[in-house]
């Protein structure tokens, strides 16, 4: 089977080996594209069928040119509306660390 | 311009994937595609965290909430005609409001189907799948559910299976 794999961290596919990627710059849980923009997510499906059918090179990396409007709303919005257990718990690690560094001075 | 894979991310969380030592594949698994895009058959594979409501169980957040590394490396099965009222969201790291509300952010079923249905792929396969992108340890998904998913797209005669980690 041949695959193509869509992301937002090429980084990972470049390091790890991936047959082939298509990089998009879109906040994660929104890989395709806006909700009920389907014109945006067929774009995105469509230059990677592209990178399916004409790809040579194993590790082939693409770049998608599409942007994701308004960055300052949406670097919080893709984020969960509760935070993770792991990132609470490395909160509470770290705020256990601040109080015993402000009790030993 | 290349993509800024940590555009998304606060900085603490970056330089923590930056310094992670990660194994590469070698060589680059590579099968070629045996068939034009018009004859293949197609499935869909995410790590949304998605399920289909009262066909499977949700992902096991609870085990999440009291084991922070851990997360559910099993897999749910997510049908061809699943209607969007009946995906169910179970991911903890990200805000499932979207997803919910049209699937095709991150499993394009209806966008697939279009383009069955204008012959520019050969088939849209029954059965697509999704995992739950946060993992610690990858060992499940390569020794098991990976190989056990492969299978199944094998049964269902796949050529091309379309990733989307999210």
């Amino acid at each position: 089977m041949s695959t193509v794999l869509v992301s937002m961290m090429p980084y990972w596919a470049e390091k790890i080996g991936v047959p082939r990627t298509v990089a998009v710059e879109f906040p994660f849980g929104h890989i395709l594209g806006h909700a009920g923009d389907a014109q945006e997510q067929a774009a995105v499906i469509g230059d990677a069928l592209r990178v399916l059918a004409e790809a040579r090179e194993p590790g082939t990396v693409a770049h998608l040119p599409y942007t994701w409007p308004d960055f300052e709303r949406w670097k919080r919005e893709w984020q969960p509306g509760k935070p993770s257990p792991i990132i609470r718990m490395l909160r509470e690690q770290a705020e256990a660390r601040r109080r015993e560094e402000a009790s030993a001075n | 311009m290349p993509v800024d894979s940590f555009k998304w991310l606060p900085a603490s969380i970056a330089g923590y994937y930056q310094n992670l030592a990660v194994q590469r594949e070698e060589p680059v698994p590579w099968t070629p595609l045996a068939k034009p895009l018009n004859r293949c058959r197609f499935a869909l594979v995410t790590t949304a965290g998605i399920y289909v409501q009262g066909r499977e169980p949700p992902f096991d957040t609870e085990r999440e909430e009291r084991e922070p590394m851990w997360g559910d490396p099993s897999y749910r099965i997510i049908p061809r005609d699943t209607p969007q009222g009946k995906i169910g969201a179970s991911h903890l790291h990200i805000n499932n409001r979207d997803l919910l509300a049209d699937v095709n952010v991150v499993l394009p079923l209806d966008r697939f189907r279009e383009l069955e249905e204008a012959g520019e792929i050969g088939s849209l396969a029954p059965t697509h799948y999704s995992f739950m992108g946060f993992q610690f340890n990858t060992t499940e998904w390569r020794e098991r559910y990976a190989p056990e998913v492969a299978e199944r797209l094998r049964q269902e005669e796949v050529d091309a299976v379309f990733l989307t980690p999210t």
